[in-house]
């Protein structure tokens, strides 16, 4: 399930629910991404997200079917917002669920690359006195590529 | 008329988001940018610029029908 909301969310409700929706699962990870509090040395913030209603959900969706075809998983949940998100609020929850852990630790590490460098996001950074358009760095495509060999 | 969206740096090297353009081509809105949004065509022509028609991606120059979508965006980034 794909959620893309502007509203604040809840990692450990959303983590919550979707365990009691994977009753079967034998395993589950979450990863929750924070707004981190600087970068490259100046404060920030907040960030925000530029999205494209519609482009942006089919885009995750495509992460999510191949991380389903690649990973024997049960269960999948990403939620990640756009819009204004402050300095230390989290900005994506990603859990997974397997029968045994080693599928859910591998899609939820997939997925987390897969929207570094894919998510059709932009995302600008605002510090106290300046603004700074974010593009994914060297090891963001690095760490996509792990998944080529 | 193209209905033409542009996102993130896109947007602000314009200074709009969206507008309506007598356009028919993906090369006469390139041309048209080009002389009265330079920086954003040079934007466009560089690494990792994207456009979609009616939400796919699409590569080269095409036709554009009326009441297309056209939308030009940077290197995307989530997470």
């Amino acid at each position: 399930m794909i959620i893309v909301q502007t509203e604040p969310f809840d990692s450990a409700a959303l983590l919550a629910a979707f365990m009691r929706e994977a009753p079967g699962a034998g395993a589950v990870i979450s990863f929750t991404g924070i707004t981190r509090p600087h970068s490259a040395g100046e404060p920030v913030i907040r960030l925000e997200l530029d999205h494209y209603p519609g482009f942006t959900e089919k885009g995750i969706a495509a992460i999510e079917d191949e991380a389903c075809a690649r990973f024997d998983i049960g269960a999948i949940l990403i939620v990640h917002r756009y819009g204004s998100i402050g300095a230390r609020e989290p900005i994506v929850f990603v859990a997974t669920a397997s029968e045994h852990r080693r599928a859910a630790f591998e899609a939820a590490d997939y997925l987390m690359d897969q929207l570094k460098t894919r998510a059709p996001f932009w995302k600008k950074e605002h510090g106290p006195d300046k603004t700074r358009w974010i593009e994914p760095r060297a090891q963001d495509y690095a760490d996509l590529a792990r998944w080529s060999k | 008329m193209a209905n033409v969206l542009l996102f993130g740096r896109f947007a602000d090297l314009a200074g709009w988001r969206q507008r309506e353009l007598a356009v028919v081509s993906l090369a006469e809105l390139r041309d048209f940018l080009a002389s009265g949004y330079p920086e954003l065509a040079t934007a466009l022509a560089g690494r990792g610029a994207s456009v979609a028609v009616n939400q796919t991606v699409t590569r080269g120059d095409r036709p554009l029908c009326p009441g297309d979508e056209v939308a030009l965006f940077p290197p995307v980034s989530g997470g």
